[in-house]
């Protein structure tokens, strides 16, 4: 096989936008091609994708590839895997990057096993060696308790990005791209799973995503009725409320609320850590953040090791005086 | 309907081993855990067992183990028999050692179709180890069956399976025909306890123990030699936090404490 040209991105659209992790990916994904010499460009998949074409050159695509079908207006993952593996086949990248997102996660293993190339998820740190022109993906391992380069074999080199790992281009309404549509022939027998409902939780309040101001609570709040409270501080502070897994795998709260490598991965300005031991399965999702403030009963908790401030006791005894306090603060 | 399923599980050191005190080997490039720390079967690995052992209990139906690596440990891995699996398949061979997802999905489905028959596979969505979440949907292309991964809830009805996965913001419940791969969530449910029946009904069972030619593969396909990553560097994250502990007179004075200091430092 030729060798491969440029960097292309998944570029995924999530409430009628192009997501937050597409851009990031092309900001990360300029810098490589620069690197390279070589252009970056994004792959755009739905049943009518143009009007997000000219979005995705403001901020740095060279090209713009569009896969329409009203096959692949509701995402799917035969379907997206046949329109991207047909993309590949057609612009041969030397680099193929993903959003680690709850279709990233799925689309990239499926896409290499298929394109038989390996694959390295949840990346935070992209580079290319000078010499050899490889990529290398710095991702976690062992739960964050180490950390590991790898290098994939076979053309292209898939990889998939964490969430806030990097940081898109300023928006520039004068840059040009050109725009191509690409048929990838997608009948209904490549279809082979269905969806039959969409749900979506509701959330009250801030997003946990926007959230400047996180209040999250772990193992130790003992039940879904501490979480009140931490909704209560959370009001005040106009934050989000989040969890680490223990909760959400006992369902005192949503799913949605996790924060951690297999939940959503945040950074605000203020991480208040409540009840929480501070696993690096936990603090993947929150290591970004500003400043993370911890209250648990145990001095030895790991917490304690990555919080900056911080107070050792109860929550129960804790939280409400806390609480008061603040909103004096807050309101004086 | 019974179903015939097959649940792959991985033993990792047990990832419940608090952080410190795992140290890295650079040269060697290897995770040293803390000493002590004993062998598990990967918490995901559990969740995809549990699913699949709740559409037995529900309908019937037989589920076999299968599990690689090289230095198994069978007192852990026998655990799936304790609990209601009914055959153990261990692909042990110092060949199979140091795989990445792609040696380890061609292995594992090189010996789901010796196998031959089943209707559901059941993975774990990541393993708690190298956390990269191939393996299951590897395996599903591989063998070019549907997949569905981050399952919640799987159910099996008339030929078909029904599962809830999730979303960033929700949910979604999708059906699949069978023989289809699912791979499981966390919110899915612990795996149920062993009890001291089991676990002693489970010491007098014998694994069967697979080699790579046993399964078709040569050796350029098994372990080490079967990559297709390369690990190029194992370094562990350095850490200089110091953590501010705010005191007080009581607890109530140092919740009120914290609150100044956030706001000394305008946080707040």
């Amino acid at each position: 096989m030729a060798e491969g040209k440029g960097v292309l991105v998944l570029g995924e659209v999530v409430e009628g936008k192009l997501a937050p992790i597409s851009l990031e990916l092309l900001g990360g994904g300029k810098k490589l091609a620069s690197d390279l010499g070589e252009e970056v460009s994004i792959i755009l998949i739905g049943d009518e994708v143009g009007k997000f074409s000219s979005e995705a050159i403001f901020f740095g695509a060279d090209k713009v590839y569009m896969v329409e079908s009203p096959l692949l207006k509701d995402y799917q993952i035969d379907s997206y895997t046949s329109a991207i593996e047909k993309v590949v086949q057609e612009v041969s990248p030397r680099i193929l990057l993903m959003g680690q997102t709850f279709t990233g996660r799925e689309l990239a293993p499926k896409l290499a096993f298929r394109l038989g190339v390996g694959v390295s998820t949840d990346c935070t740190e992209l580079s290319i060696d000078p010499d050899t022109k490889e990529l290398m993906g710095t991702r976690s391992v062992y739960g964050g308790n180490a950390r590991a380069i790898f290098q994939t074999l076979g053309q292209p080199q898939i990889a998939t990005v964490r969430m806030k790992a990097m940081s898109p281009l300023e928006k520039d309404e004068g840059r040009k791209g050109e725009v191509k549509t690409i048929d990838a022939g997608i009948t209904e027998d490549v279809i082979r799973t269905k969806v039959l409902e969409r749900g979506k939780e509701e959330i009250e309040g801030v997003k946990l995503e926007d959230a400047d101001v996180v209040v999250s609570g772990g193992r130790g709040m003992g039940g879904p009725e501490g979480f009140k409270e931490l909704q209560d501080l959370a009001g005040i502070l106009k934050a989000a409320v989040g969890a680490s897994r223990p909760p959400c795998d006992n369902s005192w709260v949503p799913s949605t609320w996790q924060v951690g490598l297999t939940g959503k991965i945040i950074s605000p300005t203020l991480y208040i850590a409540v009840a929480l031991s501070g696993s690096s399965q936990h603090m993947a999702g929150c290591s970004g953040s500003k400043t993370i403030v911890a209250i648990n009963k145990d001095p030895e908790a790991n917490i304690f090791k990555e919080a900056t401030v911080g107070v050792v006791g109860d929550w129960k005894q804790i939280i409400p005086p806390f609480t008061k306090k603040i909103k004096e603060l807050v309101s004086g | 309907m019974a179903l015939n399923m097959i649940v792959c599980i991985k033993q990792v050191p047990d990832p419940e081993v608090p952080p410190t005190g795992w140290k890295v080997d650079s040269t060697v490039k290897k995770v040293i855990p803390p000493p002590g720390t004993p062998p598990v079967i990967s918490p995901y690995c559990e969740y995809a067992l549990e699913a699949a052992l709740r559409i037995k209990d529900k309908q019937g139906g037989k589920i076999t183990v299968l599990s690689l690596g090289n230095k198994l440990s069978l007192s852990v891995l026998r655990k799936s028999l304790g609990v209601g699996a009914d055959e153990l398949i261990l692909l042990e061979d110092e060949a199979f050692g140091e795989a990445d997802a792609w040696s380890t999905a061609i292995a594992l489905a090189s010996a789901i179709k010796k196998i031959g028959e089943y209707d559901l596979i059941s993975c774990g969505r990541q393993a708690s180890d190298w956390d990269q979440g191939q393996v299951g949907l590897g395996i599903a292309e591989i063998l070019n069956i549907p997949s569905v991964s981050i399952a919640k809830n799987v159910e099996a009805l008339d030929g078909k399976i029904k599962v809830e996965r999730l979303l960033a913001d929700g949910y979604e419940i999708v059906e699949s025909s069978l023989p289809c791969l699912v791979t499981v969530t966390s919110e899915s449910g612990d795996l149920r306890k062993l009890t001291i029946e089991g676990a002693r009904e489970a010491r007098s069972r014998q694994p069967l123990v697979w080699k790579p030619q046993d399964i078709g593969l040569s050796p350029s396909q098994s372990g080490v030699q079967g990559r297709r990553t390369k690990l190029i560097a194992l370094f562990q994250p350095v850490k200089e936090v110091r953590c501010d502990i705010i005191s007080g007179e009581s607890p109530e004075e140092a919740a009120a404490n914290l609150a100044l200091k956030l706001r000394e430092v305008k946080v707040i």
